[in-house]
């Protein structure tokens, strides 16, 4: 680990990771092209679509938010070498938590707020909680952990949204009454973007990397996650830590669906982790496990995520090719820095 | 229970069948392709899109199964030569899997293809009970028996089980008696990516006939689970499928029963999950499991030694 630490500060890491991102978009390139749309166009469309105009930026940094969000949960996790991929089910029960406090209190605007996100962090907190407690106590990987209490946390979403919280007299899967406006985050004029939202991932971001670079808890957690059982020799209570990642990396979790149900879609839908807690995964690789990238790569997803959208409207391109694009960057990123690193360990022998 | 519910569980339980026997395989070899959620849909795609377009069943699955193999050789070899982590690579695999699969299958959507014929298997379809079982299904089903038995000789009968056995547990151990422990790993990953090929186009060919966007989303995860819970036995894991095949079929039938659960109890399979994943981790099973051999073998679920870890010869 020490050794590919170094490669990363070396010069070369720099040109390897420019090589990497070149050879990935020419691929995405050459993609867009084979699947018949002109590729300098498909990149107006992303940039003006994303970024175009307000509308389109403040919609960008609503993807941004929860990405961002779930990217510093997964980041968390993965120091103390979990692969916590409950983050999307984590997401659900944060919001399904916030959109109690929606429904069922009320309050002054600004303590409303409070209420759903600290409602929604426990929520995320709960099932990270669960799963941990699943991965410590009952010895089963967090991944399918993980993955069953997601498609668990599916089902109670469907079953609220067409049961107890349906709307007056009709029951349908497009989601429950909208919220009192009361509980709607503030947003800048008329467009998406909610200032105390992007606030919360920043905070979410900054607390992570905080946590792992400057705190005892962080040298901990991420020596947990290096070799449990030596951590363990030298005194750190590796089972505490884990069950600390997986209950901080909920709360950030929760706070992506608080966020979701707050301030995008003010009402519970069945989607309502948007595939975010997936996605995440895809930033956090590529991100290289470090926050300040991950935020900025959030960011670029946000746009592909986004822009794609026109690529939809104005070329009739699937909506499937946005994300087919972020799964190839990712994995050529990933080879081909390994191709570099690998160039240079036989170099070296 | 009625001899035609079994036959349909049983057949409804083939695709599963073939791709937790090639997951099992790869398991065992000691690579985790962790890929099979998005492989399996990539395969269901390609090999309905292949069957559509040819109008061969054949030329579909064995186009589904290349393509499923293909992903796997990627975890494989970006493991082997490159020393990426193989959860890393399969949870893109994963995803990218998912979402190439509903574009490149954008045009097939919704289509009526060409699936799999029944064919009874004349005179052992004439046994009471058991032919209506076992020998009035269509080849895909016979083939998804003779895969268990296939798999389970292979793997603990023949001299190249037993070496693909020893890379999965002790590869150093191996190597050192003359085994190519990363050819292997290439192979076994390879042809375990087929069988789980085999088992996507066995949903878009025959079980779930046709495609559409997340035709057998989460099938894959299943598929994942009962490896662990099959205790990576092929037999056992086999049980494990046509144990979650009969939950699904019950889920079904109630579903009349209880209107206002219906849309609630396709997630029923993964509490369960959870639950068994629990119990076969549990130290009361465990210990009964050391105690007595025979036991032992029916509960116990140990992965191989080496699951995930890589080898290099340094």
């Amino acid at each position: 680990m020490t050794y590919l630490k170094k490669m990363f500060v070396s010069n070369m890491s720099v040109m390897s990771a420019f090589c990497a991102i070149t050879i990935s978009l020419m691929l995405a390139i050459l993609l867009l092209w084979f699947s018949g749309a002109p590729p300098i166009e498909t990149g107006k469309l992303l940039l003006e679509g994303s970024l175009g105009n307000a509308t389109r930026l403040s919609d960008t940094s609503m993807v941004w938010v929860p990405l961002a969000l779930a990217s510093a949960s997964l980041i968390i996790t993965f120091a103390a070498g979990l692969w916590n991929i409950g983050v999307e089910g984590q997401i659900i029960v944060g919001a399904i938590f916030a959109s109690f406090v929606a429904r069922e209190f009320d309050a002054p605007a600004p303590l409303l707020w409070g209420a759903m996100i600290m409602a929604g962090a426990l929520g995320g907190m709960f099932w990270g909680g669960l799963t941990g407690l699943l991965r410590i106590k009952g010895k089963v990987n967090e991944i399918f952990g993980g993955l069953g209490l997601t498609f668990v946390a599916t089902g109670i979403v469907i079953y609220l949204v067409i049961g107890p919280w349906k709307r007056a007299g009709i029951a349908s899967t497009s989601g429950t009454a909208p919220f009192d406006s009361k509980a709607w985050f503030p947003t800048i004029m008329d467009l998406r973007v909610s200032p105390l939202a992007i606030l919360l991932a920043l905070a979410g971001l900054w607390l992570v990397y905080y946590l792992l670079k400057q705190s005892k808890f962080g040298l901990q957690l991420r020596a947990t996650g290096i070799n449990a059982i030596a951590a363990s020799r030298l005194g750190v209570r590796t089972e505490r830590n884990l069950m600390l990642a997986f209950l901080l990396g909920g709360v950030l979790a929760g706070i992506a669906g608080t966020v979701q149900v707050g301030a995008m879609h003010h009402k519970l839908v069945p989607s309502i982790s948007g595939g975010y807690g997936y996605l995440a995964i895809l930033v956090v690789l590529l991100g290289n496990y470090k926050s300040f990238r991950s935020g900025l790569i959030s960011f670029f997803f946000a746009m592909i995520a986004v822009g794609s959208i026109q690529w939809q409207l104005r070329l009739d391109l699937h909506s499937s090719l946005g994300g087919v694009t972020q799964g190839i960057l990712v994995l050529v990123v990933l080879v081909v820095m390994a191709i570099f690193t690998q160039y240079q360990r036989n170099q070296r022998i | 229970m009625h001899p035609e519910t079994i036959a349909t569980i049983v057949a409804a339980s083939s695709p599963l069948v073939f791709a937790v026997l090639g997951e099992t395989l790869t398991e065992k070899v000691g690579v985790v392709n962790l890929s099979l959620d998005g492989s399996m849909l990539l395969a269901a795609m390609v090999g309905f899109a292949i069957a559509f377009t040819t109008g061969s069943v054949e030329l579909g699955f064995l186009a589904a199964a290349l393509a499923s193999s293909l992903v796997a050789l990627i975890i494989v070899f970006t493991s082997i030569e490159l020393r990426l982590n193989q959860i890393a690579i399969g949870l893109i695999l994963t995803l990218l899997g998912t979402k190439l699969a509903a574009f490149l299958g954008q045009d097939f959507v919704r289509q009526v293809g060409p699936s799999v014929q029944a064919r009874a298997i004349p005179y052992l379809e004439d046994i009471p009970y058991l032919g209506k079982i076992f020998f009035d299904h269509n080849p895909v089903v016979y083939a998804s028996f003779l895969a268990i038995v296939l798999v389970y000789t292979f793997l603990f009968h023949t001299r190249h089980g037993l070496e693909l056995q020893s890379s999965g547990e002790r590869p150093e151990a191996a190597f050192a008696k003359g085994i190519p422990v990363n050819r292997l790993r290439y192979i076994y990953t390879a042809l375990g990516g087929a069988l789980v090929g085999i088992g996507g186009a066995a949903f878009s060919l025959d079980v779930k006939l046709g495609w559409s966007e997340g035709h057998i989303a989460n099938f894959g995860w299943i598929a994942l689970a009962i490896v662990i819970f099959g205790g990576w036995h092929p037999v056992r894991a086999a049980l494990g499928c046509y144990i979650f095949g009969a939950l699904q079929i019950i889920a079904l039938r109630l579903q009349p029963e209880l209107p206002g659960l219906s849309q609630v109890l396709p997630i029923l399979p993964f509490p369960i999950m959870i639950l068994t994943l629990v119990a076969v981790n549990h130290p009361l099973i465990r210990k009964i499991g050391l105690r007595s051999s025979v036991l032992g073998k029916i509960v116990r679920s140990d992965p191989p030694a080496a699951l995930g870890r890589p080898f290099w010869r340094e």
